[in-house]
């Protein structure tokens, strides 16, 4: 991360509480993202997570009613004062569940909703859906209609509408739930291409830490609607391993095993991430 | 005992979703059914409940024909929970979804009462009891919808990818679950993708592949081979991938959870200190 990228979200003491809810969603939320981050937010089922996307773009306050709190800067635009269909422009969101994403009689149709909502030009949105079709491997998609397509297809859709707006921060909630692991990287690695060449903000929501850990430098933890643990992936999972476990978060298998053997006194040292790091640790302990 | 006799399944599109299954279960056994996206695994799953009828062969379900019975009457039998939680979910509190099967099934108010809380117990989901499905998140969602179909206690458990949106705590609670059921009896299906949950639950998985089944074997040996592992799109386990590299130095290939994985470390390991000097 460069040091001279602007800060593109800005919570501060952020707070929210559905109106009917016993308990706040979320609460004394301070958090800076800068731009290019890959940022990689969890925490146990029910925890804020997305809550808090939902704030990212709006969705929170404008379209759900409660309490809120504190302030949120998104791209320089206040959240609570600006519209949804400006915010859209600047964070795209790639709901947990595509069906509820997508409405449109064809896949072209609903990838084109977007960008025709932006009153561009016609060869515009047609630039535009076909990058996004390209991007996502949705093309040999664009007749079928979204009821017609399977739960990971209409997922890779569901992102393509997004891409198509072309927006500066992507939020993906889950969005490799329905994928199998070979789709799912597919879609991860689209991210973070997204990332370096157009120098998007990426935020996925994730359970399972080792599909993210490859791609996202800072992971946010949350538990009972704040924020528990924020930093450097690799070093927030050595650091704060037994914390993580206990909340249920999902943390890559290896770096089980590996808290596990050096509590019996067989291995010292970081808590390794990927299976490399950890077959290179192991191996050097059996130099038979 | 649900059996599969040379079952192809055809859209109306005229998609060809599957091809010649053969497949039985029975009470006791515990089923994960994984491929890649579109390989027909949903549709097999709506195949054993009578959603969808087989286009060739046959589906039984405790010998009777699944085309001679109706859905409402498998119903009972086999319990289907789908991926998507909110085509299931409808009323206004947590415990009325969860009673709504058990009322149209006529049991008694007391019996009713009892399950639900057994249920809601069980899945970690009494303290919502009065709350509104729609205001719950998509993990918590996912459980309610599995309670509504789990509280009936069908004979025939069908789960079309639960373990998506849950955190690994609530993964823990739903293996815990699955244990219980089958080492009662019932028979547990489940639809996944979830390689690290299926090597750690360790169920006869069957692989299937464009509408066919491919592999069908102990999770620790199917999941541990490179060649069906990718032709289906799956990755393989973390620990089958690092016990793959360490294999040279006379480890098994085939681990897959990280139990198994800790205990064999544990004793080369150990090996390893006690031969240096």
């Amino acid at each position: 991360m460069s040091q001279a990228s602007r800060e593109i979200i800005a919570a501060r003491n952020l707070g929210f509480k559905y109106t009917g809810a016993k308990k706040p969603a979320i609460q004394e939320i301070d958090l800076s993202i800068r731009e290019r981050e890959f940022i990689l937010l969890t925490g146990p089922s029910g925890c804020g997570k997305t809550s808090l996307c939902r704030c990212l773009n709006g969705l929170i306050p404008n379209f759900y009613q409660g309490e809120w709190t504190g302030e949120l800067i998104v791209g320089g635009l206040d959240v609570t004062t600006q519209p949804t269909s400006e915010l859209s422009r600047e964070v795209g969101y790639v709901f947990q569940n595509p069906e509820n994403q997508l409405f449109a009689l064809s896949v072209e149709k609903d990838i084109a909703f977007g960008p025709e909502n932006l009153g561009l030009t016609r060869e515009e949105i047609r630039a535009r859906v076909d990058e996004a079709m390209n991007i996502t491997s949705t093309r040999s998609l664009k007749d079928l209609a979204p009821y017609e397509l399977s739960g990971g297809q209409q997922q890779r859709v569901a992102l393509a509408g997004v891409l198509a707006m072309k927006p500066n921060i992507i939020v993906l909630d889950e969005p490799t739930s329905f994928l199998d692991p070979h789709t799912a990287e597919d879609v991860m690695q689209a991210a973070d291409d997204l990332r370096k060449e157009l120098g998007l903000t990426i935020v996925v929501v994730e359970h399972r830490l080792d599909l993210v850990a490859r791609y996202a430098e800072r992971i946010v933890v949350m538990d009972a609607g704040r924020i528990v643990a924020d930093g450097n992936l690799e070093q927030v999972l050595d650091e704060k391993f037994d914390t993580l476990e206990a909340l249920g978060v999902g943390v890559p298998r290896v770096s089980l095993l590996w808290s596990m053997l050096r509590t019996d006194g067989l291995v010292k040292g970081k808590v390794p991430t990927h299976v490399e790091d950890a077959a290179s640790a192991l191996s050097s302990l059996m130099t038979d | 005992m649900i059996t599969l006799e040379h079952v192809s399944f055809r859209y109306p599109s005229g998609l060809l979703a599957l091809n010649n299954i053969n497949l039985n279960i029975q009470g006791g056994d515990f089923v994960a059914i994984m491929g890649e996206n579109g390989a027909g695994k949903t549709t097999l799953a709506k195949q054993m409940n009578g959603l969808l009828k087989p286009s060739q062969g046959r589906v039984l379900v405790d010998d009777q024909d699944t085309k001679k019975v109706s859905v409402a009457q498998l119903a009972r039998k086999v319990g289907l929970v789908f991926q998507n939680p909110d085509h299931l979910l409808f009323s206004e509190t947590v415990k009325d979804e969860v009673a709504f099967g058990l009322k149209n099934f006529g049991y008694q108010p007391e019996v009713i009462e009892k399950q639900v809380e057994r249920t809601l117990e069980a899945l970690g989901l009494t303290e919502y009891k009065d709350t509104s499905p729609f205001l719950l998140s998509g993990g918590e969602r996912k459980r309610v919808a599995l309670a509504s179909i789990l509280a009936s206690e069908p004979d025939y458990l069908i789960l079309d990818e639960p373990t998506i949106g849950q955190d690994y705590l609530q993964k823990e609670r739903l293996r815990n679950f699955i244990l219980q059921l089958y080492s009662q009896g019932k028979a547990v299906v489940m639809i996944t993708h979830d390689v690290e949950f299926v090597a750690e639950s360790n169920p006869k998985v069957i692989l299937l592949s464009k509408g066919e089944i491919v592999a069908t074997g102990p999770a620790d040996s199917v999941l541990s081979k490179d060649e069906m592992v990718s032709r289906v799109s799956l990755v393989k386990p973390q620990m089958s991938r690092l016990f793959g590299t360490l294999s040279k130095y006379g480890l098994p290939r085939d681990v897959v959870d990280v139990h198994r994985a800790r205990i064999l470390l544990e004793e080369k390991l150990s090996e390893a200190k006690a031969t240096v000097p």
